[in-house]
Order: C-alpha cells, then structure tokens, then sequence
C-alpha cells in the first residue's frame, strides 16, 4: 500500500548512499530527516535501492532506539537520565515530566509531546539536561521544565 | 581605538544549553546600538562550565572574562570594558589568570576556548598542522615510532598503547582495497564530554591527528563515528572536513607529501553498545551494532575486513603535539605507565564542573577539593563514579587514589574516558545498583545471555533487595549473577556492569540493608 509520492522522497533522499559503503545507516538517517520516520511500508523500497533484504533493513532500524517506525509527535523532550543528571535531581525531575505531560518516557501515545528517556547529552557539568525539540536546556529544576513545557503549547514543528 | 575589540562568547552546546546564543544576540544588538562593528568570536569553551557563558572581552590587553553572564547584565560588562566604567559582580580579571586554567597542563587542549575552532588561520597561528607537516617528512615506521615512544595509550577508556596498535596496523597487509583509520566519538559514557568539547572546540586537531594516522599506517580513507546526541559537533566537523580539504590538508596529497587520505562523517543513531569498537565497525557498515567475537581484532580485520585504527577523539588529538614537540615532551608528563595528561571531566554534583587536562597523577581528593570545590548542594560528598556507568563507585576512603590507570585498577576501579561524577549524601546506593543493571539491560546488544538476560535478572533482585524482600537470599544470588556476567560475557559492556553493583554493595552496605561490610 506503499504511496508512489512517499516512494519517490524515499529514493531521492536516499539515492546519494546507495554506492556508499555501508550507507544504509546514512540512508535511513536521510529518510527519517525528511519524513520524520521511516514508515513501515517503505522499508521494501529502500531495501531495494540499498540491495539488501527487508529483513536485514527491518533488523537495522529495530536495533537503534533513533529509528523511529511511526510518525514522531509534534514535540519531543528527551530528558537525560543518566548518573551525572541523577545526582543532579535528575530523577524527581523525570517524575515531574512524567505526571506533568501525562505520559511515561519512551511509550507510545497519542498525546502531542513524546517523552523520550536519553542516556547522557554531554551537559553533565550543568546537569540536569534535556534536549526540546532539537534544542539543548541544562541546569533544569521542575521550575524552568515547567515553563518550557507551557511555551510548548501551540507551538507548531517538531525538529528534533 | 574600540573596534579592535573583540569579544569571545563559546558555541559550544554547554555555553549553548545555558543561554550562549541569546547571550551573542544580545551583544551584537547592543554593540550595534553603540555603533561598533566589533568582532564576537564564538569560540569553544575553556572548559569551566560553571562559568558559562563565560564572556571574554579582549581591548588590547589580554582576554579578560565575565561569567556566568546573562543579557541583564550585558549592559553593566560593556560599560566596564568601554566606558571605564565600575567592575561588575560577573567579572572575573584576567582569563589566563584564573587558578583554575593555571593549574593545568595543556596540550591536547591548548587551542580549545582559544580560538575560532572553523579558523584554519587561527590554527595556523597556534602551531596547529606543525606535527602533519613533520610527520609528511617522515617514514610511516618513524611516526609509529614516536607514537610508541610517547607512552599514549588510548584514551577511549581501554587504555591500550596506541603506538602498538598503529605497529599492527601498519604491518598488516591490506591488499587492494587498503587501510581504515576509523574515530570513536561515539562518547556514550555519562559523565564524560572531553571529545564534545574537542570536537566543538579544535575540530582541526582531531582532523589533524587521523591524518597523521594515514601517514603512519598507509591509510586512505578516514571515518569519524559522532553519537547523534552532539548535533553541535556534527556541524562542526563537517564545516571543519570541508575547510581542511579545501585547504589540501585532506584529499589527494595531504599537505603536499603526495599521500590520500580523506575523511566521512557518519553519524550514530543512539547505541551505547556502539561505542565498542567491533560494534562500531558493525554499525558503520551499515549493520545492527552487534560484537564481534576477538580475535580477529580489527588492527587485522577491521572496517569491511580490512586492518583499521579504531582511536579515540583525544587519542587521535593527542597525536598532533606529539609529533611536533616530540615523544619525549609528551611522556615528560605523567606517572608510571600512565604518560602524558588525561582530560578529567567533573560532573554531577559539584559547585565547579568542567573539564580540566592534567597530567595523570593528581588524587581524586585533590580534584574534588581544588577544583570542583565541593558539591553543588553543600551537602558532604557520599560517592563518585569514575569512568562511566561501568565504572565502579568509590567511597570517600578510596579518594587519595591518584588519577593513574594502574592504580585504580588495583582498587578494582577504573579510569575510562576519565569522567568523574561526585554524588552528595542524598544517593540511594542501592538505587544507582538497580540502574546500572537497568542500563545494561537497556543498552545490550543481544548477543550473549550472560548479559542479555543477566541484566534484566539484576534488576528484578535489586527490586527485591531494595523492598526487602528474602534480602540475604536474594543478595547472595546478585553476587553470582554479578560473577557470571563478569567472567562470561562477550564484551565489557556484560563484563564490566558488576562494577558499579559490587562497589555499591561492599562500600555502602548499609544502603542495602547490610550491616556488615563482608557480604
Ligand atoms: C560498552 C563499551 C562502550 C564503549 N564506548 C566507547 C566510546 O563511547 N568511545 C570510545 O572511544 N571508546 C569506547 N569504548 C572502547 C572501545 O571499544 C575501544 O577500546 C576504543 O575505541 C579504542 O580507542 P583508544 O585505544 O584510542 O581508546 C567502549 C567499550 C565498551 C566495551
Ligand atoms: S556482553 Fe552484552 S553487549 Fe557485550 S556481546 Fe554480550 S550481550 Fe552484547
Ligand atoms: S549524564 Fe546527563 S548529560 Fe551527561
């Protein structure tokens, strides 16, 4: 059921890897920078163009937690849970996330904002950190996530 | 005259997260205001990242630094500089002056905060492509040579003599389809942003150091592995690849010796198991990131079963004043076997984070009392983590360990990537056990049961211990699962988890319900 237009982006965006040794990382990065996802139905296609078999591709995209297979939500907070963070705060900081946005990290939901668990963003002389939609924040207490989570509201894109 | 003045605020992603770029709209704003067209450099950081955004403002008369700034206080700082106006609260004197870059010693780091890290002229001007023009000059045996000679020994956290592993490579016969230096700046190690730093700071360098890597094992191609979590190092060293091949320091005939070597970026898609070097040569052949069994090791059969250099970012950065000031400069610095400096990273719970590059020897103590001055919240300091979530915690009576790689493997412990996370007297030891588990749990790649399945056993027993539940039972079993993983994994990722788990249990057993400090 694979749309002939999503098709053609697939291809185009991954055309300058198809000769590239081992460029079916590259290759799926490209498609989910335009996509915002590797659909499913597309994973023939580019297994085609890579000359490589759906399940090898399948294995590929399944292995990396940034590979995403369904459409991304309007936002993305990936707050860092890892021990510099911690010893930070860091963990009342993820409850708070958690209850404030209504969703537990890394579960699929339908709400507008993906909470998303990331292991060190290298912020970890001004922890905690999180990256908003692309965007890094450090030194964070509920306070200050608290405003960047309204200001999130009726915002548009997602990038990142 | 008040348009030579030239202000300096970091790019880097810490000064970043904490307001840099609005700092640097602001500046400009203003200064337009005044009608100045002074230049605002936006440099890498000087690794005091408590300070950031750390504002520098040179008038002619050395860098002089503010910091931490925000825009409020803008205003204030530019009437100081160019107005004569009071001091304000945020000035800090003299940059170089400042105790905390006074103590160090730094090679690896001598440009980073310096200069504009996409300037091929400020580079230039820091002896920066001097060790690649010597090395043009020399024999590949030579350069390995001097490599060996300067006790470098890999900084990614296995800590290997890099020179012996370049002699591997350069022995081996590659065939038509040649020789691989591959970087890992895959940094997955919390607590650890020493090759962020670097890469945001001095791309050149690391450029610099692979390219000497070509020249000494006789490889053409060159691929940095970067996490996708640093998308400010992404920018950067793709700018850095363009301008340095623009300029014929990559390409067809590297500086001019006749000799190809060129560079790929490839960007990771959130692994830690990627870090691993066989993993990483899995992943950037466009595979799962799966462990490959050793031997082969890849100094034989590398990228695409080729001989490969995997290297970390500041081992291969190393390699450029090495070459230049010569092996026996390098390894003047240091203790024992472990020669030269080692960017130490502090973090967590401190008053004073960042990066600091010291020559190996300084205790852990001295670090946390010099440097870091303590912990953020004022509360005393309980734990500290070294080397990553592999690493091992270390109870206040291990702290005069000196920094040395020998040393603190005696205490089980190790230095890795050299990050150092200090946690205050608020941490559940047994909490951080359970995440260690979770951690490996999580990040496994599948491939052996030990840790695949041992993990996720750990978390279940930790759950248990931490409720109480058949505690003695359940304590002794975490000790034989911890055995098991440890002498039946495939790799260090299985190997090393008990670690942090094991050093929790017999230095803080109180936290999990046992008195005694035998169990
Ligand atoms: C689980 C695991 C993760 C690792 N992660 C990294 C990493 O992020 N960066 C790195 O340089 N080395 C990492 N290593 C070490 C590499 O396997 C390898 O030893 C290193 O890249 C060799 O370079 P060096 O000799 O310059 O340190 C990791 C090892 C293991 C077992
Ligand atoms: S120890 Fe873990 S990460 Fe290493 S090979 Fe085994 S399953 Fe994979
Ligand atoms: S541990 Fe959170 S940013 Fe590094």
């Amino acid at each position: 059921m694979s749309d002939s237009s999503v098709s053609d982006t697939v291809r185009e965006a991954i055309l300058a890897f198809q000769a590239e040794p081992g460029g079916l990382m590259p290759a799926l990065w490209a498609v989910q920078n335009v996509l915002g996802y590797i659909p499913e139905e597309e994973v023939p296609t580019i297994a085609k163009a890579m000359n490589q078999s759906v399940a090898e591709v399948h294995g590929v995209i399944s292995f990396y937690h940034d590979f995403k297979s369904r459409p991304p939500a309007a936002h993305t907070v990936k707050i860092c849970r890892a021990e510099a963070c911690q010893a930070m705060g860091g963990r009342r900081l993820q409850a708070f996330a958690e209850q404030q946005l209504g969703v537990e990290f890394d579960q699929a939901s339908s709400s507008a904002v993906a909470l998303e668990s990331v292991y060190c963003l290298g912020l970890c002389a001004c922890a905690p950190a999180a990256m908003v939609d692309g965007k890094l924040v450090a030194k964070l207490d509920e306070d200050r996530l608290a405003t960047i989570l309204a200001g999130l509201h009726g915002k548009g894109a997602n990038n990142g | 005259m008040v348009e030579a003045i030239r202000f300096y605020i970091p790019g880097d992603a810490a000064a970043v997260a904490l307001g840099a770029d609005e700092l640097a709209a602001e500046l400009n704003s203003q200064l337009a205001q005044r009608g100045l067209h002074s230049e605002v450099v936006r440099n890498g950081t000087r690794g005091m990242i408590w300070l950031e955004p750390l504002l520098e403002v040179d008038w002619g008369q050395g860098r002089h630094a503010y910091g931490p700034v925000d825009s409020a206080a803008l205003a204030e700082i530019l009437e100081h500089c160019l107005d004569n106006g009071p001091p304000p609260t945020v000035y800090l004197g003299e940059t170089e002056a400042l105790p905390w870059l006074r103590a160090q010693q730094r090679l690896t780091f001598a440009r980073t905060g310096l200069i504009d890290p996409l300037s091929l002229k400020d580079y230039l001007a820091h002896e920066g492509f001097i060790g690649l023009q010597k090395a043009t000059a020399m024999e590949p045996q030579a350069i390995v040579e001097s490599v060996v000679e300067s006790g470098l020994r890999g900084r990614g956290g296995a800590a290997f003599p890099t020179g012996i592993k370049w002699q591997t490579v350069l022995d081996a016969s590659a065939g038509q389809a040649g020789k691989y230096i591959v970087c890992n700046a895959d940094e997955g190690d919390s607590g650890t942003f020493a090759d962020r730093i670097l890469m945001e700071g001095d791309p050149f360098s690391l450029i610099e150091g692979m390219a000497i890597a070509g020249l000494a094992v006789g490889a053409d191609t060159g691929y940095i592995y970067l996490r996708s979590e640093y998308p400010h190092a992404a920018q950067t060293l793709k700018r850095a690849i363009g301008l340095a091949r623009e300029a014929g320091y990559l390409g067809d005939s590297v500086a001019g010796s006749g000799k190809t070597f060129d560079l790929k970026l490839r960007i990771g898609a959130g692994a830690y198991i990627c870090g691993e070097e066989t993993s990483l040569l899995d992943s950037l052949e466009g595979k799962r990131g799966m462990i490959r069994a050793k031997p082969p090791l890849p100094a034989i059969e590398g990228l695409f079963g080729q001989p490969t250099v995997v290297n970390n970012v500041i081992t291969l950065a190393s390699v450029p004043v090495i070459l230049a000031k010569g092996a026996e400069y390098y390894k003047n610095f240091g203790t024992g076997r472990s020669r030269g400096t080692i960017p130490v990273q502090l973090a967590g719970n401190v008053l004073r984070g960042g990066l600091l590059e010291l020559a190996f020897g300084m205790s852990i103590r001295e670090l946390l009392d010099t440097f870091a001055g303590g912990t953020a919240s004022g509360r005393p300091a309980r734990a500290m983590q070294i080397g990553g979530p592999l690493g091992a915690y270390l109870p206040p009576t291990q702290w005069d360990t000196p920094l040395d790689y020998e040393a603190l493997a005696e205490r089980g412990a190790m230095l890795g990537h050299g990050g150092v996370v200090v946690f205050d007297d608020s941490v559940d030891m047994a909490e951080q056990a359970e995440f260690a588990m979770q951690f490996c749990a999580v990040e496994s790649c599948g491939k052996c049961t030990p840790c695949r399945i041992g993990s996720v056993r750990g978390v279940e027993t930790l759950q248990k211990i931490r409720r109480d539940e058949n505690r003695a039972e359940n304590l002794l079993l975490l000790n034989e699962l911890c055995e098991t993983m440890r002498d039946a994994s495939l790799c260090a990722m299985g190997g090393l988890t008990p670690f942090p788990v094991t050093s929790a249990i017999q230095h803080f057993p109180e936290d999990f319900g046992v008195e005694d400090n035998n169990a």
